[in-house]
């Protein structure tokens, strides 16, 4: 496919890394690819920004929280030195906008597969135990608060330490009391503002599952992965490709209940009972999305032969047992490089 | 002069970790008229600052939203928040669109009345209604939302001194599991204390329950909140009317609608956070329909719908114009400008990051800057964080939304507060509140005798002793 | 404005080793610091290569740009003060 496809996310923070390199990898290293990969940041050191044999070019755009009108306008300077062919948003943050400037990139003739705002506002963290009754799956009960003097009542209210104190977007803090989350409220509502989500624990085990989803109720070439180590902030660090039918059977049920369009990340807890409670959906690829091409299910490659209406070709089934192990690694920049990405906002890189 | 360049305020900038994207906050560009009339006419004629109201935009507001629920919903009516906005020109731009008045007090129920609202269009909130004031709005037919026992036993008194039954609402507070219990308000619904109310007005003769009220908040971004809001009040009315034999006419809902407006604190921009007056509507009336749809086979109405909507109706309608007064660059490097309009009277901004623009395209790179009103106190903080070019002396900037809350809130603190106009449909521009001085500030004033004079023994001297020696010269 | 004394401009030694780009951009390689400048920042560095006084630095700014003694010498002050800021005096 010699095709120019923008990406997000290009924040590959050794401990906290963004999606978007790891999605640039996957197309690069696929010989399906040959076209150009923009990628797109937010930082001037976001690392991807400067890694030439992943990204042909690399831009800043200006946050999500600037409002449409600047990512509008930066947006189209980009898309007149580059021409996009595609867009794939890899961040949570960036997707309510992305979502709403469709009609823009239908405009620009920029493709993409997203979820359709109604979809995205079903997997929003306060809306998820909804969801998940739709579709028959156990969640565990989540609370929308802006008020940290919920925490000294809430076991009047019947919730019960420890309790997973959540930001809208990111950021997760398990509390054992109400001052931990009263602290982790705080922390969460400094960066991410407020509301602030409260989620009773489940106890058990964290499972992923990352597929495409055609939006007419189908998911393409799903992986599940077990982490097996994880960083202080409870990223993955490593793990472990598997396959579970009813891991597998639970996603296709919730995926089909909404007809979810575009990538999706489901996070689920297997409790003591051997059930799956649904903890999280993310509307977009995850960072350890280099496990599908380890995997030889190459969702990205998927993602645009979906979008470009190809025939997805039969997938080899899924290779339980590959592991991935991340690392960190300098990159040398030279100051002309990084001086380009401050004053100019970009650069070809190649 | 041929050639030169223009000067641009000097700027330099420390590169820090974590803010290096060279977009920040960008801000829209510019604007240079409000519904056509340009800016600096309206400067020229009015002075600086200047809050300027767009009738056009007060009328497009409540028609549009009424139009959102009266397609959804049969019967419907809006009471204007006097607190919202109680200038007289707004609250009969709302009045001639046919919204009652929703009123909270004695002055704003005898506001509303001077303006020409006849009782029988009031919603009388609140928990503190003067006694006189009470009986007055009673006896011109008032809608009288009772917050309190205390409240309802003065009720069954003046009813029994006129001789009249009394028609009341009971406001209720209760868990819409999205917003705050406002429980100090009303009667709280899970604990039995509104089904307590209800029983006690059944059983007087001089008092009918009619109406049940609620109000679930402020700046309300979830509109199933009032779902379940809606929800809770049909329920609690099916409950009463079976139980206590009363006979419901209307719900009123309160206010809380979201504006375009940016809390501070919260991350995405208003056009991300905030719903659409659509999907507000459609959870109001999905559900009110719903639960009230097997009424008339009882014999009953179904209950009109009041809306008490101040915010989401009034914000964009109305921009306040400053002027930079002074630059300052801080000790930590940061860019700073001093403006004429301050916290005294843009009170929202201690909780809203208001939209700021300037009235022409300006020169140079935007830069983090600090906007300071005038007052000589440390709060007076318009804007913490917001980017933007080099500013000069004289240069305008226009804030918005500040329709809600200001004009009602706004404190007549160190400076004198300012002209405000409205522009009408015709572009013709009216000053709808003059700008105070000294006659006006002073005028509730009095000064006893012997403190009618600051130095009745001649003033002190001077310091500056040359100057006071020289002072003839 | 002080002169010669040089307790308004940065020194020269400070100002001799910085790198300074076409664009803007500032790198002080003792202090491991970036910076931006906009244009008439970028002049004002220029200028105090060859400059020694501030009232030398307006005068030579004046010639190039259409504004009064007055607002430039105030603009300068504070450039000049941030610039003993970040780089040192």
């Amino acid at each position: 496919m010699d095709v120019t496809v923008a990406i997000t996310g290009m924040n590959a923070r050794p401990d906290n890394p963004g999606p978007g390199v790891a999605v640039a990898r996957c197309l690069k290293d696929s010989d399906k690819f040959t076209g150009r990969i923009v990628g797109l940041g937010y930082d001037a050191l976001d690392p991807g920004l400067y890694l030439n044999e992943y990204c042909d070019a690399a831009y800043l755009l200006p946050y999500p929280s600037a409002g449409d009108e600047a990512f509008i306008t930066s947006l189209r300077e980009i898309h007149e030195q580059e021409h996009i062919d595609v867009i794939i948003p890899c961040l949570d943050a960036e997707l309510p906008g992305m979502v709403r400037l469709t009609p823009l990139f239908d405009e620009l003739g920029i493709k993409y597969l997203l979820p359709t705002p109604e979809q995205l506002r079903l997997r929003n963290k306060d809306r998820l135990v909804e969801l998940a009754e739709h579709a028959g799956i156990h969640c565990p009960e989540i609370k929308a608060t802006t008020d940290a003097g919920f925490f000294y009542r809430c076991q009047h209210e019947g919730w019960k330490y420890p309790l997973v104190v959540k930001g809208l977007f990111y950021g997760a803090h398990i509390v054992d009391n109400a001052d931990q989350a009263a602290e982790a409220f705080r922390d969460i509502a400094a960066q991410w503002g407020y509301p602030v989500l409260v989620q009773r624990l489940v106890e058990g085990e964290e499972y992923n599952l990352t597929a495409v989803c055609d939006g007419k109720g189908e998911m393409l070439g799903e992986v599940m992965m077990k982490k097996m180590a994880v960083t202080d902030k409870g990223k993955a660090w490593s793990g472990v490709s598997i396959f579970d039918q009813k891991l597998r059977d639970a996603s296709a049920a919730l995926i089909k209940s909404i007809n979810w369009r575009g990538p999706l990340e489901v996070e689920v807890m297997r409790d003591t009972h051997g059930d799956y409670q649904l903890i999280e959906i993310n509307p977009r690829f995850p960072a350890w999305i280099y496990l599908s091409e380890g995997v030889d299910r190459n969702l990205p490659l998927i993602l645009l032969q979906t979008i470009f209406g190809k025939q997805v070709e039969d997938l080899p089934d899924p290779r339980p047992g590959v592991l991935f192990i991340r690392y960190a690694a300098e990159r040398i920049v030279p100051q002309s490089e990084f001086e380009a990405v401050i004053m100019h906002g970009g650069q070809r890189l190649t | 002069m041929t050639g030169k360049k223009q000067w641009i305020k000097p700027t330099i900038v420390p590169l820090r970790s974590g803010l290096l994207n060279k977009f920040g906050s960008q801000e829209a560009p510019w604007i240079d008229a409000i519904d056509e009339v340009p800016i600096p006419q309206l400067l020229e004629q009015y002075g600086s600052p200047l809050f300027v109201v767009s009738e056009r935009r007060l009328r497009r507001n409540i028609q549009r939203l009424k139009r959102a629920f009266s397609a959804r919903y049969p019967s419907v009516i809006f009471g204007w928040s006097y607190k919202t906005n109680y200038l007289g020109a707004v609250c009969n731009t709302f009045h001639q669109e046919g919204s009652w008045a929703e009123v909270v007090s004695e002055f704003e129920y005898q506001k509303a009345r001077s303006l020409g609202v006849p009782g029988h269009n009031i919603l009388f909130n609140g928990p503190f209604k003067r006694p006189g004031i009470l009986r007055l709005a009673v006896s011109e037919g008032a809608h009288i939302h009772v917050d309190h026992l205390d409240e309802l036993y003065e009720l069954e008194q003046i009813a029994q001194q006129l001789k009249t039954p009394i028609e009341v609402t009971l406001r209720l507070n209760f868990d819409t599991g999205y917003t705050e219990t406002w429980s100090r308000f009303g009667f709280n619904v899970e604990s039995g204390q509104a089904l307590d109310a209800a029983w006690r007005i059944a059983s007087s003769e001089h008092l009918n329950l009619t109406g049940l009220h609620s109000h679930i908040g402020t700046f309300v971004l979830e509109p199933r909140a009032y779902a379940n809001q809606v929800r809770t009040m049909c329920e609690f009315m099916h409950e009463v009317e079976s139980l206590t034999n009363c006979h419901i006419t209307y719900l009123d809902i309160g206010g809380g609608f979201a504006s375009m407006n940016s809390l501070q604190g919260i991350y995405l921009p208003a056009e991300q956070m905030v719903p659409s007056e659509e999907q507000y509507a459609e959870a109001v009336c999905d559900v009110l329909l719903e639960l009230t749809h097997d009424r008339e086979t009882r014999g009953f109405k179904r209950p009109t719908l009041i809306l008490e909507t101040g915010r989401a109706l009034v914000d964009d309608a109305e921009h306040l114009i400053s002027t930079v007064v002074a630059n300052k660059r801080l000790p930590d490097g940061r860019r700073a400008v001093v403006v004429d309009a301050g916290v005294n009277i843009l009170f929202t901004a201690f909780w809203y990051n208001h939209k700021v623009m300037p009235t022409r395209i300006l020169p140079g790179k935007p830069e983090d800057t600090t906007i300071y009103g005038p007052l000589c106190m440390n709060i007076d903080v318009v804007r913490n964080s917001v980017m933007l070019p080099p500013l000069s002396i004289g240069d305008n900037l226009v804030y918005s939304p500040v329709g809600a809350y200001n004009h009602t809130q706004w404190m007549q603190f160190i400076e004198y507060r300012p002209n405000v106009v409205m522009i009408d449909e015709n572009r013709n521009v009216s000053v709808i509140r003059e700008a105070e001085n000294l006659e006006v500030v002073t005028a509730q004033e009095r000064l006893p005798a012997h403190l009618s004079a600051a130095y009745p023994q001649g003033a002190p001297e001077d310091i500056l002793s040359e100057r006071s020696s020289d002072s003839n010269n | 404005m002080q002169d010669e004394s040089g307790s308004v401009l940065p020194s020269s030694q400070s100002l001799h080793r910085l790198a300074i780009s076409e664009s803007g951009f500032i790198f002080d390689p003792t202090s491991g610091h970036h910076f931006t400048v906009n244009e008439t920042g970028l002049d004002i560095l220029r200028h105090l290569q060859t400059a020694h006084s501030p009232a030398e630095l307006v005068a030579l700014l004046q010639r190039e740009y259409s504004a009064s003694e007055k607002e430039i010498e105030r603009d300068v002050l504070e450039f000049a003060a941030m610039l003993r800021k970040f780089i040192g005096d």
